[in-house]
């Protein structure tokens, strides 16, 4: 058995955590000093040995990332950080902003520093004020304490830290999409190559990094690669924070090494809400393929979840036990992406209405089997076609769903979802009649 | 929008947070919001003086983003999540007994203008499904009963507090904080919630924790 290993949350129930005081009194900052008396390049070094790979979906080895900005290049840098969490089941950035976001400034800082940013960015999702106000409110306590600002620590080194609100669009947690938003545009990706690393924000040399990727940094330093690598795996190394969501007995965050199975995160959740067997479950948010209770056993690692047929995600599992409809959750997923799509291609902006149609369709129990093979088409004519990943991830849970329960659609050709799977059976509270 | 000399140097204050004055953009979009309740085309002609952008180049923007209303708003913005994981979970029926309360649907407010109702999309917070929000902040692990509750209390001038979060202001208030987000109430919503910290408390009660720092540093 994988046991929990709280790092980034190890001190979340101190009360005044999400303060400079607290931050410090459980070792925060201690970090910062050590990274400021090492030469930037060695950091970056240090980070690419520890093999930390990007926590917002892709699993970019961050270290890499870091190495590609041109250094020496006599033009201003910027780290911008992506806090626009907002794909469906991922909740793990936003309590970290929450509960710790001193731990995310601090790692702002270093990795500023490491690039040679001169002004870094957090692009929160307007949809948490909490989350924005905390994360704010800890950069001024350290404008305030002299470590942000000019020459910190006497150490020569100046950087500055803005806070920015996004509106609503889920689009904008593509790191493109998210620059224009930062640069006052419409939130629309932007042709790759140029990547960021040479042309980001304002066209300029630019890290973008989730906010658990950042967040690990300040333990990287302090701790070192060796520690860091005890946990997890060879390509997956380090730890995760892990949110676990759905018919769970106690959804929540565990933090746990890499490598630990979606069985072993169950167990510590407490078993399936009222028994039962896992239905479904995604490992890290709706644009990652489904998997069944075959795979609980399977190490949650960027590589063992693709050799499943799924992609580790954002490492936040959504557990459906089997009162629910695997049609209707599909059919909700691609609304939203329908909704979230920013317009800018035609296979994306097309092809989610089309799938959301015809899904529309087989939830009211009006489905056929030619629109069963118009469905594969569609989402055929998405992956790989479309501008960013948004189309792709789109075309993503049909396919998925269909491998493992496709007499659920056929079912659907005929009978109402609501009629083969009373909504209220899946509800987390009682007393309330079907719709 | 009413341009006071107070508004007018708050303005500059956002401007002068980023290299390019585009990027204020967004933040002048909520801090007219914080003025009125929604984005008027006085607003955006204000804005686009300010940046040296023409009002279509501000409109693309402002028409982009979902936060951003073109129509009152009211005192409350009531958001419930009704993506699948909510939904499924009970949000489709907190929307429902929101919505017969409200007398509102999808985007539209109550008779009074007092309250606007949204399905919004994923919160960040399936942990603590169902979930809504009021004036954006969370009101997480509601049942229909207590969706209604809010309301009722929120419609009769009670305190409401935020189950991660301040006690209710109002829409406007909250617009306010996305324009100048250290507000003072960082402070309010206390440490993690029992959710947040499922992991941390069993790990103690079990005895698991992280292998030990080089040095014994933690």
């Amino acid at each position: 058995m994988t046991p929990l290993t709280p790092v980034i949350t190890e001190h979340w129930d101190v009360p005044d955590l999400f303060t400079l005081d607290g931050y410090r009194r459980k070792g925060g900052y201690r970090a910062l000093p050590k990274a400021l008396a090492m030469d930037p390049d060695a950091i970056i070094g240090m980070v690419k040995e520890t093999g930390l790979r990007g926590r917002g979906g892709a699993g970019f080895p961050t270290g890499l990332k870091w190495s590609f900005v041109p250094q020496n290049d006599g033009k201003p840098h910027y780290l911008v950080v992506n806090a626009d969490e907002s794909e469906p089941g991922a909740c793990k950035d936003v309590p970290i902003m929450i509960a710790n976001p001193h731990a995310l400034i601090e790692g702002v800082i270093i990795a500023s520093y490491a690039i040679r940013a001169s002004h870094a960015f957090i692009y929160i999702r307007g949809e948490v004020p909490q989350a924005i106000r905390r994360v704010a409110t800890a950069v001024r306590e350290a404008e305030q304490a002299g470590l942000i600002g000019d020459n910190i620590s006497g150490s020569g080194f100046s950087v500055r830290v803005t806070v920015h609100s996004g509106a609503g669009a889920y689009i904008c947690g593509e790191e493109t999409a998210l620059l224009n938003s930062l640069e006052g545009l419409r939130g629309q990706p932007r042709l790759k190559p140029p990547f960021p690393a040479t042309h980001g924000l304002y066209s300029l040399p630019t890290v973008v990094n989730n906010v658990e990727t950042i967040t690990n940094v300040p333990w990287i330093v302090n701790n070192g690669v060796d520690w860091f690598r005890q946990f997890g795996t060879g390509k997956s190394p380090g730890f995760k924070v892990f949110a676990v969501s759905g018919h769970v007995e106690r959804p929540g965050i565990y933090e746990a090494p890499l490598g630990i199975t979606m069985g072993e995160l169950l167990e510590y959740a407490g078993g399936v809400r009222g028994g039962g067997p896992v239905k479904f479950w995604l490992p890290g948010g709706s644009s990652v393929p489904m998997l069944t209770a075959d795979y609980l056993d399977t190490p949650l690692t960027y590589e063992a979840m693709v050799e499943a047929g799924s992609m580790l995600g954002t490492g936040t599992p959504m557990v459906f036990n089997n009162t629910i409809s695997v049609v209707k959750s599909v059919t909700r997923w691609l609304e939203f992406y329908k909704h979230e799509s920013c317009g800018k291609c035609t296979p994306c902006r097309e092809g989610t209405y089309w799938i959301t149609g015809l899904l529309e369709k087989f939830e009211a129990g009006h489905g056929t089997d030619p629109d069963m093979d118009l469905l594969n088409e569609v989402c055929g004519h998405i992956m790989g076609r479309s501008f960013c990943a948004l189309g792709d991830a789109a075309a993503t849970p049909f396919p998925a769903a269909v491998k493992y329960f496709r007499d659920e659609f056929q079912t659907a050709t005929t009978v109402p979802v609501d009629v083969s799977f009373p909504p209220s059976a899946g509800y987390v509270f009682e007393g309330v009649a079907a719709r | 929008m009413e341009v006071t000399p107070e508004v007018r140097s708050q303005m500059s204050e956002i401007i002068d947070r980023y290299p390019n004055s585009r990027s204020a953009l967004m933040p002048l979009l909520h801090l007219a919001q914080s003025i009125d309740d929604e984005v008027t085309p006085e607003a955006m002609e204000v804005i686009a003086d300010a940046l040296g952008l023409t009002t279509a180049e501000v409109a693309a923007v402002a028409t982009f983003y979902t936060m951003y209303k073109r129509k009152p708003v009211g005192r409350h913005h009531i958001g419930v999540c009704t993506n699948t994981l909510c939904a499924l979970l009970g949000g489709d029926a907190v929307y429902d007994a929101v919505s017969e309360r409200l007398g509102a649907g999808h985007d539209q407010t109550d008779v009074d203008g007092t309250f606007w109702l949204e399905r919004i999309e994923c919160q960040a917070a399936c942990t603590h499904a169902p979930v809504m929000t009021v004036d954006w902040e969370f009101m997480d692990n509601q049942t229909p009963a207590s969706a209604v509750d809010i309301i009722d209390r929120l419609a009769r001038g009670e305190q409401v507090q935020s189950t991660r979060g301040p006690v209710i202001r109002d829409f406007q208030a909250t617009e306010h904080t996305l324009a100048f987000p250290v507000d003072g109430l960082a402070g309010e919503g206390g440490e993690a919630d029992d959710i947040m910290l499922a992991g941390l408390t069993y790990a103690r009660e079990h005895g698991m924790s992280a292998p030990a720092a080089p040095g014994g540093d933690a």
